[in-house]
């Protein structure tokens, strides 16, 4: 056998032994673009350490920050929305519908429900952006006007947290009702003296802003949260020039005397319960 | 800047200055034929009645045909018919000694929305109305019909007034929307369309509205929190304009044509959607064909809901109306 023809066995491969890292450990700031550890982040309620951006929380994580623990009650949790227009654009609605009730885990774009903000009690709506934008349509409308009633009923204060694109397109004029719907229950709740809180969370545009957002007895804004009607596209178009800085942000909104304050998220809950012990003694 | 004279355009003016749709045209041919023959017939004395009786007939067909088979986009051009009456128009042609009042005593007068006092059938009322332009200096004006936060808080006072004085209430609604810059956003252009809403649910005075053209969102809604609210027959009411929603969920401005049918936007949908109370009739042709035929149609109308309305209870008006409100939307609960 020539010397060069090695009978040797061949290398065993070697073994792979790649950590395992979970996915999303870390994230990005949407503001700052830092990478910021996601676990930090949630602990300090989804705001930026760095540049003290307020990120988006889901309808839940609202309820949790601001209510009791153990106190909050879900309500009206069974309303589907029913396609009344039959609406199809590239997607059918109903598709459309189920595709966000699987990714968001909730039936619409509102939670509804009542519970106690140190210790009193009190009805809250708090809105899903991530199921189709926050957007109102008849559910929505129809849940929110319920917990107005409910409010007006048992004399409980109303807190809402609007975070929404605006009225649904997808239930056409169905969905432009609801703002007038839930405007006047609004108007009843003032009749009866009973006060409502409404809270801004970034973003809120047009039908949202438009009726139950802007009618609270005492407006508070997240920072950095864009208020507006018209979005600052739309606006921009129409108007053909650049926006200045700072255009539509709750600061601006304060500057210009459309809210009462802006509230970074931590002081948010001893804020408003602050108010309610006020508006109770 | 004082307003621009009211240029009122109907018949055979508006044919002259090339404003008509493009699937109008056919009538419009006939009609020119009838002109013709009429003014040869009147000039050589030959007689030719009866070529004129025949295309009469046909061009009243022919309008039947199109008016039954509109689309949902062909309605919505309709609406916004260069030549169709508006606010003013119906103003002067239902009502009598019409008192234009102005400003919110905040900070303006917005010019797209008009509104003031006049005379209805013995009544005396509050008449507000969003108000568009004929040619360029009125459109410019008016802002093309679309207010400015003033111009809702100018309609609120005058509807407090209306309740102070416990007269009637009738709005016109026609906008594009309500005005998206950056001065309407500073001085709250969202507060104000919720303050209207918030308040017309508690006005103790009847209120009837009527979308008169184009009914865009929230800028015309903030005029409709109505005991009645009735639509013309060739007039849309919708939550978005049929381009900001093809825009948005077709992404292409072109599929103008797929959004309207999809918005359900036209005055039968939303009557069998429970969110208006009567449609009104158009003569045949179209509003702008005739406005003071539909002006007179659109009077008698009024008349009969007023007359319904004065004889309820102030308490019972406002029960009312939210009730209306109140009902809508559609949902199942399992």
């Amino acid at each position: 056998m020539a010397w060069f023809i090695r009978s040797k066995t061949p290398k065993e491969k070697l073994k792979v032994r790649r950590l395992t890292i979970p996915e999303g450990l870390w994230l990005k700031c949407d503001s700052c673009t830092d990478i910021i550890y996601r676990t930090e982040l949630d602990r300090n309620l989804r705001v930026c350490p760095k540049c003290n951006y307020h990120h988006r929380m889901t309808a839940f994580e609202r309820i949790e920050l601001l209510i009791d623990e153990g106190s909050f009650v879900d309500k009206d949790t069974r309303i589907y929305s029913k396609d009344p227009l039959r609406f199809r654009d590239i997607k059918k609605y109903t598709e459309r519908l189920r595709t966000y009730t699987k990714k968001t885990g909730v039936l619409d774009a509102v939670i509804c429900g009542e519970g106690n903000i140190h210790g009193n009690k009190v009805q809250i709506c708090a809105m899903e952006f991530g199921f189709m934008g926050g957007s109102m349509g008849s559910v929505v409308g129809e849940k929110i006007t319920r917990a107005i009633e409910r409010a007006t009923f048992k004399r409980n204060p109303l807190v809402t947290i609007s975070c929404s694109g605006g009225a649904r397109m997808q239930e056409g004029i169905l969905s432009l009702m609801q703002m007038a719907k839930t405007a006047a229950a609004l108007a009843q709740l003032s009749g009866a003296k009973v006060p409502y809180i409404s809270v801004l969370a970034d973003p809120v545009t047009g039908g949202v802003t438009a009726s139950f957002a802007m009618l609270g007895d005492i407006i508070i804004a997240e920072p950095g949260a864009l208020i507006g009607f018209a979005g600052p596209r739309v606006i921009e178009q129409t108007i053909k020039q650049k926006l200045p800085e700072g255009f539509q942000r709750a600061e601006f909104l304060l500057e210009h005397g459309m809210i009462d304050m802006v509230v970074h998220r931590k002081e948010l809950k001893s804020t408003i319960g602050k108010l309610l012990d006020l508006f109770h003694s | 800047m004082t307003a621009p004279h009211i240029n009122f355009m109907c018949g055979a003016v508006y044919i002259m200055a090339g404003q008509y749709l493009d699937f109008e045209e056919p009538i419009i041919e006939l009609e020119k034929k009838i002109g013709e023959l009429k003014s040869l017939s009147k000039n050589n004395g030959i007689d030719f009645s009866r070529e004129i009786r025949r295309l009469h007939k046909k061009a009243n067909r022919l309008k039947k045909n199109l008016f039954t088979s509109l689309t949902r986009w062909q309605r919505t051009q309709f609406a916004r018919h260069p030549a169709r009456p508006y606010a003013t128009d119906y103003i002067h042609l239902m009502m009598r000694d019409f008192i234009e009042l102005h400003g919110d005593r905040c900070y303006g007068d917005c010019h797209s929305i008009v509104g003031g006092i006049a005379l209805l059938e013995g009544w005396s009322v509050f008449v507000i109305g969003h108000q568009k332009g004929r040619d360029t200096k009125e459109k410019m004006y008016r802002n093309f019909g679309m207010p400015q936060p003033e111009g809702y808080r100018k309609s609120l006072r005058l509807m407090k007034l209306a309740e102070k004085f416990n007269k009637p209430i009738i709005t016109l609604l026609d906008t594009p929307g309500a005005f998206p810059g950056i001065g309407a956003e500073e001085r709250g252009q969202a507060e104000a369309i919720a303050r209207n809403l918030f308040e017309m649910a508690g006005l103790s005075v009847p209120i009837i509205v009527v979308v008169i053209g184009e009914g865009g969102s929230g800028g015309a809604l903030a005029l409709g929190v109505g005991n009645r609210v009735l639509m013309l027959e060739n007039s849309v009411y919708s939550v978005i304009s049929p381009e900001g929603c093809a825009a948005i969920l077709w992404e292409d401005c072109k599929k103008v044509e797929e959004a309207a049918e999809s918005l359900c936007l036209t005055a039968d949908d939303l009557f069998k959607l429970d969110v208006i109370d009567e449609i009104v009739k158009e003569p045949l042709g179209g509003a702008h064909r005739n406005p003071s035929a539909t002006a007179s149609i659109l009077r008698r109308v009024l008349r009969r809901h007023l007359k319904e309305l004065t004889s309820i209870s102030s308490k019972d008006l406002i029960f009312q109306r939210r009730e209306k409100f109140r009902k809508m939307g559609v949902f199942t609960e399992r």
